[in-house]
Order: structure tokens, then C-alpha cells, then sequence
């Protein structure tokens, strides 16, 4: 139950401690095992590789682009740095972070 | 005024459907949201469906009728968009349900216009799966072409054709090109598509493939980014200059509407005056022409000279509407709607509720949750609508001397106007936080919002758009405010005593207005207020016109300048105290019958509107006493 959440328990405040960590050094890919969308910054591109949420909102934002093997790429951002603005299949999707990070990326060249 | 159930002022305009031949034709428009399904709407019918640059405008189904060239009739359906067939919230019901023939008074369509955005192909072109597997005759209408081409994009449309056995055009709508192709369509014989392949349409990557490969097959090459876009987000989305352009488009808009309109209020309201006096002169010395100079030129009139006014603030969130600013507004202000439990989506309703909450609880049908869009349908009154806006341009007016802040930039009424916008918003916040945690609690859906490009907007429609406002604004003040003032006046000058009409404190009005009294009394309202107050719960506005009504019934506003008057007389009836209290009292009470029926209707039953109710007036009360006693 909880982690499905969308708002995030205990458990994504922990992958968050392990990404900030491997984002402090620029040009580091990120740790693989951990990769979400929600660390991807403004520029920043990766593939999308899985959507662990529920079967009926990944069905919708596959049906906005977010599918596995897309390219995907952060935009800008509202101030607080959250939601963002993400540019995939010729469009531009603005999402929370709490969704966001459900989004396993793999970094594109 | 504004849109209220009038919004759908259009249906007037709509010619009624006659008698139905055989041969008449039902065809719907299908489509992604923000494709320009709408746009197209118009276009073929001539009506004015709303039309704005973010996704999710039209939440309801709309008819328009016409009659072709070779006689055909058809009635086309607008529809809200889709991404696919399977709805997740109310607008994609509607579309699923209209092309089932599940709605009552739409047939089950003939054929559907599959209206796809031509500069995201790839994407728009997943619908298709679904749509063509209905086995309903299909045109697929690539729309947008004007942009695809200015940025450097193509498509064969012959490929694609073949590919979908289905007829294939490229259009813009806004521009009006290749209209004529959809028409010739219309006239024909419809067939049924039979596609070359179709995917499974509830396997999303599978769709996505089979777009891809029938993109390919058409030799699509995919726009350029569009680089104004881009542009304009690196400052609107900007850390530090966004939200200071944020703020400076808000001060922007209170000035001008402020003190902006001034003049042509000024205008109007001396056209007002004078013809009141030319009647005046014009007429013997009957009795009904003190109801007409008093009761319609002193209770319409004192309203119609907010029309400019009104009309600014529509231009306003027209322009914001058609850009595709309010998107990225909406993201800007997520943050706050997260923090009180609710989703950015909740925005958009919020924001159109400027307007008219009656349109904004309309919208919410797009928010997928059903306890948020509960919840967002609670808070929307608490948005300053424009009704509100001539009640608080008057007493703000009379009580408040303007000096300047910001230099020319803002003055100390505009500010008190934005105060008044933000008390509204932070009620509707605080309640919103209230209600989602405690009866409304919810998961959260995620939230998802599409970011459409930055559009010119198209200055006809806006025009247009305007002349409706205008209209429905008119007809307002010609019906219930008319019909107000006239009853009032009459009110005030029953029960005759020897054929004379008693001093209005005596009459039928002042003593419903002394019934009301003691219950206002401690808000620091008299009676003729009190009358203002049971009057207003017809439509906020309509407290203004009460107020001329009365006034000048006693001869305080008969000298010249009405809204002059009005103010001063006002300074005679109520402490500052007093002012501000009336002020905080419109701010959260519910006195608009549209929105009751609105809400009762979307929410399907009496509770909702009931409870809100309630709540809204209990508020108002609470804190317009505490208003007056801490002023
Ligand atoms: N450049 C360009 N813009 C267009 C064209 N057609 C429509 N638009 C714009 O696209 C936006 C969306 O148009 P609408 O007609 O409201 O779209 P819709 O499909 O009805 O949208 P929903 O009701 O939200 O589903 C508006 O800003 C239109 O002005 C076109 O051919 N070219
Ligand atoms: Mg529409």
C-alpha cells in the first residue's frame, strides 16, 4: 500500500538522500539502480525505461508520450522547482515530483 | 454578469433545430484536447463555442446545425478531448457516451471528424486506433498546417490516407484553409473505414508503434521546436523573473481595470445621466415617470456604467486564455494547491471562476479525482467573480481616497481591489485545506498538464468574444436588474395613504428592509442595505442597483453624476467600518441563484449546494461582524 502512494513514503525521501548525492558531481550519471525522472534537471536528458504506478495512470501518461524507450527530457520548472516541465514525443507535460519519481530512467548519451 | 448560465449565450444565437428528415446527418468532432476541435466548430457553423490555448476548454457536448450546399443538413457535435476511449474524468465520459449514442438528444453519429494536431503527429495519431475501430465513417482532419509548414514540417496526406482507408486532410482552421474539402466530405457518401492494420487500442505502446510506422509510411517529418515558445517560457518560467512577471501582469490588470476604465465609465455614465434627464424632460408629470427616471435610470443605470469595466477584465483573461500563459500560470501556482491538497488542474476552474463561477464549476469536470473536483466546486465561489466587481468599485470608491503606491503604477484603490481578490482566493485556499482533510480526503491522482505553445490570440474570436460579454451583460441588466428595479420602485411607494405614496421607510420595501434590520445591525448595516442585501440574492450586482433605485427615490442621487451620488449617499448610510464590512460580506457569501443551481446540478443533489451555502453565509457573517467591530 504504501508504496504506491503517489505522495511518497519513508522510502522516496530515502532514494531522494542517494540521488542528491550522486547529482552533486556533474557529468556522473546517476546511480542506475535509482534513476527516476524527478532527478533529472533542467537540460538534462534520459530514456525512460519503466512506470511503477498504478495500471490507469501510467495508461495515461503513456498516452501523453511517457513511454518506455522514449527519450525524455527536463524543461523548465515552477520557482519552487516543482512541478516540472518535461519535453517528450513532441510535447511538453508538466508533472509533480511525486509523480515523477515513479518514472525509471536510464541516462541517454 | 459575465457568463453565467448565460455563457451559454450562443444557444441564442443557435438556430433551433427543425423538424428531422431522414436525410439529416449527426457528425461529431473527435479529438485530442487543444487540436482545434472547437475552432473547426465555428468555423462550420458560424457559432461562438469557446475557444482558449489549453487543454480542456470544452467540458460539455454543443450542437451547431448546417445546412450544405447540396441541401444536406447535419448537425455537428462539439466534444471535450480525449487522449483515448477509456474516460477518466466527466468531459471524457461526455465524448465516450455521445459516440456511443448514450446521450439523450444527440443520435448516435453518422460520421466523426477526427480533428488531430498535425504538429505532434505521432502522438495525435494514437486516437486514430481507437476511433477508426468503431466502424463509424471517419475523416481524419490534420489541423494546424499553417504552423507545421512554418516550422518546417510535412506529411503526405495521400499515404495516410490509403494507409487508414479513410479521407485525410491538412487544414488550419484558425486560418480557414482547406475548409472547403470538410464540407465537400459532409455532402458525400459516408464509408466506413477498413485500416490496413489497427493495434490493439488498449496496449499504449502498441498504438504508439503502429503511429509511428504509419508516420513513417507518410513521410511525416516532425516540426521544429517552436523557438517563440521556448523563448517566452525562459522568462515566464524563470526562477526568479517568473513569478515577478507573474506579479507584475496581476498589478497590471487591477490598475487598468481600476483606473483604466475610468474614462469610458465616465462615458458612460454621462450618457446615463443625460438621457435620464432628457426623459425626464420629455414626459408630463405622471407618476410612472418617476419610476422611470428613479427606478430604471437610477437602479439600471447605475449598474450599466460597469459595463466597461467588466469588459476589460474579459479582454484580460481572454488574452491570458488564448496565449497559453494560463498554463504556465497554473504551474507557477501548484505549489500553493498542493500544499492545501489539491492538484495545479484545480486551477484552471479556479482561475476561469475570475469570470463567472457558474462556467469555472463547469470545468472542473476535467479533474479526474471525484473528491477534489467536489472540493474545487465548494471553494469556486470564493473567487472574485466579476459581479463582485461593481459592488467593490463602489464602496471601495466612497470610502477610500486614491493615492498613489507604486508611482503611476498603483494606487491605493487598485490595491484594495487586489486585497479584496486575495481575501477571496485565501478563503477558497483555507477551505480547500479545510475539505481535504477532512471529509474530502482523497489519494491524490497525479497531476498532468499538457504545456500548449504560445499562441497568438486570434483577435476575432476575442472581439467577438467581448460582444457576447457585452450582450449577455446588457440582457442582464434589461431582465432581472430591470425587473428588480421596477418591483422595488413600486415596493417603495405602496402602501398609498390618501392616494399619496408613504415615505419609503413606511413602505411595502422599507419595512422588509426593517424586518431584515435588527439581523444586520451588528454588521453595521441599515435597512436600506438591508434591502440591498435581499435584493442581491438574485445576483451580486444587482445590490447596486437597489441602491440607485432608493437613492434616488429620496432625491440624494437625483443631482447629475449617478454614481457620484451614489457614493455619497453611501458615506450617509455606512461607517468606514461599516464599508469594509459590506465589502468582506460580499466577498464570502453566496448570493448567486446560477451558482446554486450549477452546483446542484453537477453534483447531482441538494446536499452540496446546501452545505456550501450554509458555510459561505455563516462565514460572511462572522467576518463582516468582526470587520465592523475591529475596523
Ligand atoms: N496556429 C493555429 N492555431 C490553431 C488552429 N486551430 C486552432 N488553433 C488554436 O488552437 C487552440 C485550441 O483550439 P480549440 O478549438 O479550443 O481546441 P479544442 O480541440 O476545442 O480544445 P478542447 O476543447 O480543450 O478539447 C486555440 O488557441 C486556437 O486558436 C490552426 O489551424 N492553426
Ligand atoms: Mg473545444
Amino acid at each position: 500500500m504504501a508504496s504506491r502512494d503517489l505522495t511518497g513514503g519513508d522510502f522516496h525521501r530515502h532514494t531522494e538522500s542517494v540521488l542528491q548525492l550522486s547529482f552533486s558531481r556533474k557529468h556522473c550519471p546517476p546511480d542506475r539502480k535509482h534513476a527516476t525522472l524527478a532527478e533529472l534537471r533542467n537540460g538534462e536528458q534520459a530514456v525512460l525505461e519503466t512506470l511503477d504506478l498504478p495500471e490507469d495512470n501510467a495508461r495515461r501518461l503513456m498516452e501523453l508520450g511517457f513511454l518506455p524507450g522514449h527519450v525524455v527530457s527536463a524543461a523548465h520548472s515552477a520557482p519552487s522547482g516543482d512541478p516540472r516541465v518535461f519535453r517528450v514525443d513532441g510535447s511538453e507535460v508538466a508533472l509533480r515530483r511525486e509523480t515523477a519519481r515513479h518514472l525509471k530512467i536510464r541516462v541517454a548519451d | 454578469m459575465s457568463d453565467c448560465h448565460d455563457c451559454h449565450v450562443n444557444s441564442a444565437i443557435a438556430p433551433p433545430p427543425p423538424v428531422r428528415s431522414l436525410a439529416r446527418k449527426t457528425v461529431a468532432l473527435v479529438g485530442p484536447p487543444n487540436s482545434g476541435k472547437s475552432t473547426l466548430f465555428n468555423v462550420l457553423t458560424g457559432l461562438r463555442q469557446k475557444v482558449a490555448n489549453f487543454p480542456g476548454v470544452t467540458v460539455e457536448h454543443r450542437t451547431g446545425f448546417l445546412r450544405l450546399e447540396n441541401g444536406r443538413e447535419v448537425d455537428l457535435v462539439d466534444l471535450p478531448g480525449v487522449y483515448s476511449l477509456d474516460p477518466r474524468s466527466e468531459d471524457e465520459r461526455i465524448t465516450r457516451d455521445a459516440l456511443s449514442g448514450g446521450i439523450e438528444g444527440i443520435r448516435k453519429p453518422d460520421a466523426i471528424l477526427l480533428i488531430l494536431d498535425s504538429t505532434n503527429l505521432g502522438r495525435h495519431l494514437m486516437l486514430a486506433a481507437p476511433v477508426l475501430g468503431l466502424g463509424i465513417p471517419t475523416m481524419v482532419i490534420l489541423n494546424m498546417a499553417d504552423d507545421l509548414h512554418k516550422r518546417g514540417g510535412s506529411v503526405d496526406t495521400q499515404q495516410l490516407a490509403s494507409q487508414l482507408d479513410a479521407p485525410v486532410v491538412l487544414i488550419s482552421a484558425a486560418k480557414r484553409q482547406g475548409i472547403e474539402t470538410i464540407r465537400n466530405y459532409l455532402e458525400g457518401q459516408f464509408a466506413v473505414p477498413r485500416p490496413v492494420e489497427l493495434p490493439i487500442f488498449q496496449d499504449v505502446p502498441r498504438c504508439r508503434q503502429w503511429s509511428a510506422k504509419l508516420g513513417l509510411r507518410a513521410k511525416y517529418r516532425a516540426p521544429a521546436p517552436p523557438v517563440w515558445t521556448r523563448r517566452l517560457d525562459r522568462v515566464f518560467l524563470h526562477p526568479v523573473a517568473g513569478p515577478f512577471v507573474f506579479l507584475a501582469v496581476v498589478i497590471l490588470v487591477f490598475q487598468t481595470i481600476f483606473s483604466g476604465a475610468r474614462p469610458l465609465m465616465d462615458g458612460v455614465e454621462s450618457l446615463v445621466s443625460h438621457s435620464g434627464a432628457w426623459v425626464a424632460n420629455q414626459l408630463p408629470d405622471v407618476w410612472w415617470r418617476d419610476l422611470l427616471t428613479e427606478g430604471v435610470w437610477g437602479g439600471v443605470g447605475s449598474v450599466l456604467v460597469f459595463l466597461p469595466q467588466i469588459l476589460l477584465l474579459f479582454l484580460f483573461i481572454g488574452l491570458l486564455e488564448d496565449s497559453g500563459y494560463l498554463a504556465r500560470a497554473a504551474l507557477i501556482a501548484d505549489r500553493t494547491m498542493a500544499r492545501v491538497g489539491l492538484q495545479g488542474k484545480s486551477f484552471i476552474p479556479l482561475l476561469s471562476a475570475y469570470a463567472c463561477a457558474v462556467p469555472a464549476i463547469m470545468a472542473t469536470r476535467t479533474i479526474e479525482n471525484k473528491r477534489d473536483r467536489i472540493a474545487t466546486i465548494l471553494i469556486a465561489p470564493f473567487m472574485t467573480c466579476s459581479a463582485r466587481l461593481p459592488v467593490y468599485t463602489l464602496i471601495i470608491a466612497a470610502f477610500l481616497p486614491d493615492h498613489p503606491i507604486l508611482g503611476r503604477f498603483l494606487g491605493t484603490q487598485a490595491a484594495a481591489m487586489l486585497g479584496l481578490y486575495v481575501l477571496g482566493f485565501a478563503a477558497a485556499v483555507l477551505t480547500a485545506r479545510l475539505l481535504k482533510s477532512s471529509i474530502l480526503k482523497s489519494d491524490r491522482t497525479p497531476f498532468v498538464l499538457e504545456m500548449p505553445p504560445y499562441r497568438w490570440p486570434t483577435w476575432r474570436f476575442l472581439g467577438l468574444r467581448l460582444l457576447d460579454r457585452a450582450y449577455v451583460f446588457l440582457r442582464r441588466a434589461g431582465t432581472v436588474i430591470l425587473g428588480v428595479a421596477i418591483a422595488l420602485w413600486i415596493m417603495a411607494h405602496l402602501p398609498l395613504k390618501e392616494g399619496k405614496a408613504p415615505p419609503i421607510e413606511e413602505s411595502v420595501a422599507g419595512t422588509l428592509g426593517r424586518v431584515v434590520e435588527p439581523a444586520i445591525r451588528p454588521l453595521g448595516f441599515n435597512w436600506k442595505i438591508g434591502i440591498g442585501l435581499l435584493t442581491s440574492l438574485a445576483a451580486r450586482e444587482v445590490i447596486v442597483g437597489t441602491l440607485g433605485t432608493i437613492y434616488g427615490i429620496e432625491g440624494d442621487a437625483g443631482n447629475g453624476e449617478a454614481s457620484k451620488g451614489l457614493q455619497r449617499a453611501l458615506q450617509h448610510d455606512l461607517t468606514p467600518a461599516g464599508g469594509l464590512a459590506l465589502l468582506v460580506f460580499f466577498a464570502f457569501a453566496m448570493q448567486c441563484m446560477s451558482t446554486i443551481a450549477v452546483v446542484r446540478r453537477e453534483t447531482g443533489g441538494w446536499k452540496w449546494p446546501a452545505v456550501q451555502f450554509t458555510y459561505m453565509t455563516v462565514m460572511a457573517y462572522v467576518s463582516a461582524f468582526a470587520a465592523f467591530h475591529l475596523f
